[in-house]
């Protein structure tokens, strides 16, 4: 037999006026609570939690000196990836954008970086330093802003030619920039790079931003990245150093980044701006996730598959209910 | 009946969620599946993890690197989150196959959805704030997406202090607040009766 | 306390991949856990109460 939508619904909405049973919810919180202590602590002693030592720009310059000079003279000439990153940090790109929505643009420059004086100069400044990196500093600071470009940009063109192999780039007009690289690689090398981008010429510091982005700058965060498989294009979002599980909740997240076109920054407009697409995608599913029960078709779905005679197996047996008629 | 504000917000109380409901000693027969006990899991997970973070906060976000207590206090709540997220969706499943939300319990459901998107925004936070490699490595990735979203301009994933005063304090509020009312919600509606269960049927008692 | 088999959880990851699909040993335990766990709660029988309250 069945009933109308309507006194179904008032149905399920009333108080239980039916059979109940014994309840002891206090009793039942009490055991959860050990349960899931007991299965911590156990977890815990077995198998402790990942902690993988930071990288350090001294372990970066050590391990990888021309790469490091590299990306000192990038940081000078304008061209590193955080020298060229638009929004929050600088205007030199207008960002991602959907559509025609720019947001990262429309929301502005609040977390100003400049690469040339945050992260070579100034950390530079602050050390005893020999003859000729001390003159090559002094040069720098006394030349116009045109001058400063024009012998970084021409180093840094000289390096890429030759595909970062230092030692066959030509002579030019470099000016004092071959000098300041060498004298940041030798102040990384020996860890004092670390300190000086932290403090920020400060005492207290709580903002690593300018760190991070120097940081990955190079190649040397990126290759811990893969060797840890923690790329973004091979389902990394979900990984944890170590054996560890990762964020395995992130895995629709994640999954957008494994397929076209969001996997392929060539691809215009949804590849090349993946991140802000999937951002859109997901917030959208997120909304659809608290929507379920109003959404056609899928708040159907549990009265059509019906596991709900498997969870309420007992009572229908009980009561010889049979399934219902749509 | 009273004009007062404090009356009338007392008296609503009362008539919703008297003590009886908030602190039941039955429920209805049909409540005879393990399924119902990974809502309660999922809380007892939470209260593991805000405990244990509650030692971390204490001893600050670097002590677990140098020191073998801080290790196994940083491990119980790493494996409380763990554990937190697999009770939560098992949780989740079960109510969406139960069709939980009929009977006037939308917003059961939808604050429940809100509090699974709110616990992933935490533990990402966390994520952040562990001081070593993975946040190195997470926050300039996840910098990008923040960033594209124009979002990064007041929410910036590289800078420690802001998440890690948003991982101990905003966040874990925010979420606590939607698992009261999430839970105070299931008990004011009652647990959602059997889909095929009807008012004519033997059992259903009226 | 730092875990008795710390050493093991700390070497690089297994990863699984088939095409573009790849996922780490730890996280597949974790996925699969959680489906066994769903499907035992619906289908496993839950002890029957002795006697009614009503």
């Amino acid at each position: 037999m069945s009933v109308s939508k309507e006194a179904k619904h008032a149905f399920d909405a009333a108080p239980w006026t039916g059979k109940t049973k014994r309840y002891d919810i206090v009793k039942e919180g009490s055991i959860a609570v050990a349960f899931v202590a007991i299965a911590a602590i156990i977890l815990s002693l077995l198998m402790g939690s990942p902690d993988e030592t930071p990288l350090t720009f001294k372990g970066w310059a050590v391990s990888n000196a021309d790469n490091f000079y590299a990306t000192a003279v990038q940081e000078l000439a304008g061209t590193s990836g955080s020298a060229t990153y638009g929004g929050p940090y600088n205007k030199a790109s207008d960002g991602l954008n959907v559509g025609p929505f720019w947001l990262q643009k429309w929301a502005g420059v609040t977390h100003p970086v400049d690469t040339v004086n945050e992260f070579v100069i100034s950390p530079l400044s602050t050390q005893v330093m020999s003859t000729d990196i001390a003159s090559a500093l002094a040069t720098w600071k006394a030349a116009s802003a045109t001058q400063k470009q024009d012998w970084a940009t021409a180093y840094d063109d000289a390096i890429t030619k030759v595909e970062g192999k230092l030692s066959d780039v030509p002579a030019g007009a470099y000016g004092p920039v071959p000098a300041l690289a060498k004298g940041l690689t030798d102040m990384a090398k020996g860890g004092a790079l670390d300190a000086a981008l932290l403090s920020q010429g400060g005492f207290f510091q709580t903002d690593n931003t300018k760190q991070i982005l120097f940081f990955g700058d190079g190649s040397y965060l990126d290759d811990a990245g893969t060797a840890a498989n923690l790329q973004g294009g091979t389902w990394g979002m979900m990984n944890e150093t170590g054996r560890y599980p990762g964020q395995a909740w992130l895995w629709l997240y994640s999954f957008w980044y494994q397929i076209p076109p969001f996997n392929n920054e060539e691809s215009a407009p949804i590849g090349a701006n993946a991140d802000a697409y999937i951002m859109f995608i997901m917030g959208a599913l997120s909304l659809g996730l608290i929507l379920i029960p109003v959404i056609p078709g899928i708040k159907s779905l549990p009265m059509r598959i019906p596991i709900h005679r498997g969870i309420w197996r007992q009572y229908y047996d009980a009561n010889g209910i049979k399934r219902r008629k749509k | 009946m009273s004009e007062m504000w404090t009356a009338k917000l007392r008296n609503k109380w009362q008539k919703n969620l008297p003590i009886e409901k908030l602190l039941p000693d039955d429920q209805p027969a049909y409540v005879a599946s393990w399924i119902y006990v990974f809502g309660v899991l999922t809380l007892s997970a939470l209260a593991m993890i805000i405990f244990s973070g509650i030692i971390l906060a204490f001893e600050g976000p670097a002590w677990y690197h140098i020191s073998d207590v801080g290790l196994f206090t940083n491990s119980l709540h790493f494996w409380s989150v763990q554990m937190f997220f697999v009770f939560m969706v098992v949780h989740l499943w079960g109510k969406y196959w139960m069709a939980a939300w009929r009977g006037n319990r939308f917003r059961t459901w939808a604050t429940g959805a809100i509090a699974f998107v709110a616990s992933i925004a935490t533990a990402f936070t966390g994520y952040l704030v562990q001081t070593n490699f993975d946040s190195q490595w997470i926050s300039f990735e996840a910098k990008d997406g923040f960033n594209s979203m124009g979002i990064g301009a007041f929410f910036n994933v590289t800078n420690l202090g802001q998440m890690l005063l948003l991982h101990v304090a905003f966040l874990p509020l925010i979420l606590g607040v939607i698992t009261v009312i999430h839970v105070l919600m299931v008990r004011r509606r009652g647990v959602v009766p059997p889909i095929d269960a009807e008012p004519s049927v033997s059992g259903a008692g009226r | 306390m730092t875990g008795w088999i710390s050493d093991f959880m700390n070497h690089p990851a297994t990863y699984l991949k088939s095409g573009w699909l790849q996922i780490s040993v730890s996280n597949l335990i974790v996925i699969v856990l959680m489906l066994t766990v769903f499907a035992l709660a619906v289908f496993v029988p839950f002890p029957k109460d002795k006697e009614d309250h009503k």
